[in-house]
């Protein structure tokens, strides 16, 4: 596997991810190099995922913008009732299109248009959650030839999104959330040390 | 050339021969959910690709008509983002005051949600009687269903929650009769909205409105049609009238913009300067 072409992150979570993502972006190191773009379920009229992980970890979190550029060091999360896209030019859309699987924000809708922005370079991860949503999205990251990690399902406080996505997509890696962690970091490790190295 | 490359031609064609054949134009559309509307029509349609819709496209109008629908639905609710609409209130109702006619458009109203709740609101503050609503969609499904002004009672639950907090005066269920699974707008809503087909991609300026609601249509758009329809609406309003937009919506972008001043950045209301 050539680990040194990842340009990009998503994750799709939904509420009974939150645990999970909450590990992650503590966990991530400030100068994680590749932007992190997630879709997780939340009452429409919730206040903004955004604003509740705020202070956790050295990346800067918000929510996306349409037409907002993508750009490393950054966290996006799909603003709630929206779906969340990513355009070919790795810029962010919004809609207020039909709910997938009951959601919006939809893992899938974001993973599938991720799948086609980034191609190979993308790494996509689906978190516990109590919905099938995401699966499919996994599924297309996969057929591109991008990484696809899933939360090992034993570990997940829900587990049916986990268990739907590795049924549906078959990942290349299910692992528990501190190993997908430390799989990141020595994924982007490995990318900054191979770039250093090709100076 | 991979698959995906080759997809991007065929879409460019479809799109092409939806706008020579038809007239409805969606090539400055936002491209990934255009891809994914795409999708699903060639899902439905047992074919393999995309291209192979071309003919049928072509020749089937009733096709076409569900093509062009599909590009377009969007969902909404009554009273979405209850702070615009609290917003609403307090600060362009007392400025409508102050006309003695007052024409509003709706513009990208989808199947109406947003336009009754702006009914109900401009009810409550006694402006309802002298005030025209131009509603205005180029998706007729969706105009259809505004016209009808019926909504899953499932959904009322939402909406009065969404009612309350815009500071709504009234009991929510004053404005519609349920009757099975369904919410239908009281009557005395509708006489004063009219209901129109508009392209905000090919159709012109509406005259001297006080105010512009287009809530959630600019996230569609490229940067060139939003700049073509922010230019609309700056001709359409009176100096004065208001531009709402969609709470991850702005105009701060276009060359227009110099003509506006922002009266609330959070909740994406402009007045057009005097």
């Amino acid at each position: 596997m050539n680990m040194s072409a990842f340009q990009a992150v998503v994750i799709g979570a939904s509420a009974g991810g939150t645990t999970a993502l909450q590990k992650i972006l503590a966990m991530l190191p400030g100068n994680f190099p590749l932007p992190v773009i997630v879709a997780q379920h939340v009452h429409p009229h919730q206040e903004s995922a955004a604003r509740i992980y705020k202070d956790i970890g050295l990346l800067k979190i918000k929510d996306g913008d349409e037409k907002e550029a993508i750009q490393p060091g950054f966290v996006y999360f799909a603003p709630p009732n929206y779906h969340l896209l990513i355009e070919n030019d790795h810029t962010l859309s919004l809609s207020i299109d039909p709910k997938v699987h009951y959601a919006r924000p939809s893992v899938d809708v974001l993973f599938e248009s991720a799948a086609d922005a980034y191609r190979a370079a993308l790494i996509g991860i689906i978190l516990g959650g109590a919905n099938q949503d995401g699966a499919m999205g996994l599924l297309r990251v996969g057929q591109y030839g991008g990484l696809t990690i899933v939360q090992y399902p034993g570990e997940a406080e829900v587990c049916f999104m986990p268990r739907a996505a590795i049924e549906t997509a078959n990942p290349q890696y299910v692992l528990p959330v501190k190993k997908i962690i430390s799989l990141l970091i020595e994924i982007t490790t490995q990318h900054l040390d191979e770039a250093a190295h090709a100076r | 050339m991979n698959p995906e490359e080759i997809e991007k031609i065929e879409l460019d064609l479809f799109l092409d021969a939806l706008n020579w054949r038809y007239g409805y134009d969606f090539r400055n559309y936002a491209r990934a959910s255009v891809r994914r509307r795409a999708r699903q029509i060639l899902a439905k349609s047992g074919m393999k690709h995309l291209s192979d819709l071309i003919p049928k496209l072509l020749h089937d109008e009733q096709f076409a008509v569900h093509a062009i629908n599909e590009f377009s639905i969007t969902v909404t609710e009554m009273f979405r983002d209850p702070t615009f609409f609290k917003t609403v209130r307090q600060t362009i109702a007392p400025y409508l005051k102050t006309y003695p006619f007052i024409k509003i458009w709706v513009a990208g109203c989808a199947t109406g949600e947003e336009v009754y709740s702006l009914a109900v609101l401009l009810q409550e503050e006694g402006l309802y009687d002298r005030v025209k609503i131009y509603a205005t969609d180029f998706n007729t499904d969706a105009l259809k269903k505004a016209v009808d002004g019926i909504y899953a009672l499932k959904d009322i639950q939402l909406y009065t929650g969404n009612y309350q907090k815009a500071g709504g005066r009234q009991a929510f269920s004053d404005y519609f009769l349920a009757e099975y699974n369904s919410a239908i707008i009281d009557q005395a809503l509708k006489s004063n909205i009219f209901f129109a087909n508009h392209n905000l991609v090919t159709d012109g300026a509406f005259h001297e409105v006080q105010a512009i609601f287009c809530r959630n249509v600019f996230i569609y758009f490229d940067r060139s049609l939003q700049n073509r329809v922010a230019k609309v609406f700056a001709e359409s309003l009176t100096h004065g009238g208001f531009l709402c937009l969609g709470s991850k919506e702005s105009i701060e972008f276009s060359p227009v913009f110099d003509q506006f001043k922002v009266i609330d950045a959070g909740q994406r209301i402009y007045q057009k300067k005097v």
